[in-house]
């Protein structure tokens, strides 16, 4: 039987990794929206198991809406990465670097 | 069910999609004077059919997913109004850029609606979906300018650092499902915790760092404020204008709403850590001022000092914190949106105004604009008789009243370095001389009244603030449990 800790922990080592790999990744931004999906992928899998084991199914109504809204959120972030590559031909993290001070 | 007690957003959700579908259908001649105020119309009868139930008792809805209570009217009424403000400010300058798309008011519309859910939302999963809607639609506009590169870039940090945040509210939230035992609204939320041992309770402090992060980041505090100062210089003035006032009222509603409200008996958590954050965004914010050339930079990071005054007014927890809370949220979106219109009235065709080099001489050319100006960054500085001073002076009374001295010294001491800049500013368009002379400016008359009277107004609720003050705790005592 595997118990409710070994789901949250999971979630949480799924949440610190999309946490590690926005903050180690320093090439490509496509690579931070998958970390910013994998960061509601983790919470998705806490809502689920919470869900679970606890009878009570608002949590799984809950991670619908959290699917929905993330594949929304993410239309619109590749949106605008296909608008900052226009404009700079680069999709490298370090290079947007204009705005400072 | 109960639909009526949600009938503003319900029109408004209608009257958005009606003016996207009869847009392409009006003559083309005309076509941006009818769609602008067909949308102000809209507007206009939201906010009325908000009035119509302000005040009233409280009552819930939409089985318990909504709320409408005074408190939620309050803000509603702002932040219906400072839009119209901000759509008025926003023609002239979209039409100049080449920038008008009927989509601007229509994204802006959709972040409105949003903040409305935010505003009367009695359970999480409204909370964070009128959030999302919120957010989705300003990462969209910040990149409205779409061949400037500085606007994608700024839209790319937003967009990334916003993800990031709601993740970490999202996160709070399951934690908080968890620890409640499958409790997601608000108002029952708050009767488990107080039926529990909360002080000791690590796995609901866990929750509460990731639910407070969440929401710092929509003020823009320190530590999560790093987007405000490269957002606000990349997006276009316009979205600024928006940017910079309104969703404010819509985080402190959230901030109300969640930890006020459900996660009240957790105060002692949330308290210690809106204090630091608090503190720490104050400084910064105020230091970091001083050093910028960027008048759209400075006005961020002067936000950044300003919404610190928010959350040391909401960290004491009482009717009166709260409430000077709400007062200085109100005061400042009202002066922040009468600031950055200055910024667009400077700015002329193909360039914007950024630098503090455009606001030299301007008593010369405009004596009126420069003495609204005036007027908006005294009430920012706090100097009497602005109504800025009266929404510090209240923050810090209540933070006196609830014993926390030393930080409220340190408050007022951060306030006089802040004074600084904004004096800068104030001196450079009385006493120096332009280094080229800029063209004229005309703006139409709708303009000129809206500036004019957004200018007297902080200036008139200075002199008489009785009147607002009242009405905010009026509406938090009718609306808190």
């Amino acid at each position: 039987m595997i118990s409710l800790s070994n789901y949250l922990v999971i979630g949480a080592l799924l949440f610190s990794i999309s946490i590690a790999g926005m903050f180690l990744n320093r090439k490509n931004i496509l690579i931070l929206l998958m970390c910013i999906e994998l960061m509601l992928l983790a919470v998705n899998m806490n809502f689920i198991a919470f869900s679970y084991y606890l009878g009570d199914l608002a949590g799984q109504v809950f991670v619908f809406f959290i699917l929905t809204v993330a594949a929304a959120e993410t239309a619109i972030g590749l949106a605008i990465l296909v608008l900052v590559f226009r404009n700079r031909r680069t999709i490298n993290v370090q290079d947007l670097d204009s705005l400072k001070g | 069910m109960n639909i009526a007690i949600a009938l503003p957003e319900i029109f408004l959700t209608i009257a958005i999609c009606l003016s996207l579908l009869i847009e392409p259908f009006l003559p083309t001649d005309k076509r941006r004077l009818i769609s602008y105020l067909l949308i102000q119309t809209c507007l206009i009868i939201t906010t009325l059919l908000v009035i119509n139930t302000f005040p009233a008792d409280k009552a819930w809805g939409l089985n318990n997913l909504y709320v409408r209570d005074d408190l939620g009217s309050l803000l509603k009424i702002s932040i219906l109004l400072v839009t119209m403000l901000a759509f008025v400010y926003a023609r002239q300058y979209l039409q100049e850029k080449g920038l008008w798309k009927n989509e601007f008011f229509i994204l802006i519309l959709f972040s409105v609606l949003g903040m409305l859910v935010i505003a009367s939302a009695n359970h999480l999963l409204l909370i964070y979906l009128g959030l999302e809607l919120l957010a989705l639609a300003l990462y969209a506009l910040v990149a409205f300018s779409r061949d400037d590169s500085r606007a994608t870039e700024a839209a790319m940090k937003y967009f990334v650092l916003g993800a990031i945040a709601s993740g970490m509210l999202l996160y709070g939230i399951s934690i908080l499902y968890g620890i409640t035992r499958g409790q997601l609204e608000l108002s029952a939320i708050a009767s488990y915790l107080s039926t529990q041992e909360v002080l000791n309770n690590i796995p609901l402090l866990f929750a509460l760092v990731f639910i407070v992060g969440g929401i710092a980041f929509k003020f823009g505090t320190v530590p999560f404020h790093m987007w405000a100062p490269d957002v606000y210089q990349g997006a276009p003035t316009a979205v600024t204008l928006f940017l910079a006032s309104v969703p404010k009222l819509a985080a402190f509603a959230m901030l109300m709403r969640v930890l006020g409200e459900s996660l009240g008996a957790a105060q002692s958590g949330w308290s210690q850590l809106l204090l630091v954050m608090g503190l720490l965004s104050v400084t910064v914010g105020n230091l970091l001022a001083i050093a910028q050339f960027n008048l759209k930079r400075m006005f961020a990071y002067s936000t950044i000092a300003h919404m610190g005054f928010v959350l040391l007014a909401a960290m004491t927890g009482t009717l009166e914190g709260y409430s000077a809370g709400l007062f200085y949220t109100i005061i400042y979106a009202l002066t922040s949106v009468g600031s950055f219109a200055i910024l667009i009235l400077l700015s002329h065709q193909g360039l914007d105004a950024e630098t503090l080099n455009d606001l030299k001489g301007l008593n010369e050319r405009h004596p009126w604009y420069a003495f609204l100006m005036l007027l908006l960054l005294f009430s920012m500085a706090g100097i009497p008789p602005m109504v800025g001073f009266y929404a510090k002076f209240s923050v810090i009374q209540a933070m006196l009243n609830t014993g926390y001295l030393w930080p409220a010294v340190f408050v007022v001491l951060m306030s006089v370095v802040g004074e600084f800049y904004y004096l800068r500013a104030i001196k450079m368009m009385y006493f120096d001389q332009p280094e080229k002379h800029p063209p004229q400016i005309t703006y139409p008359m709708d303009f000129q009244i809206a500036l004019t009277a957004n200018g007297l107004l902080v200036l008139f609720l200075g002199l008489l603030p009785t009147g607002l003050i009242e009405l905010c705790t009026q509406a938090l005592v009718a609306s808190l449990p």
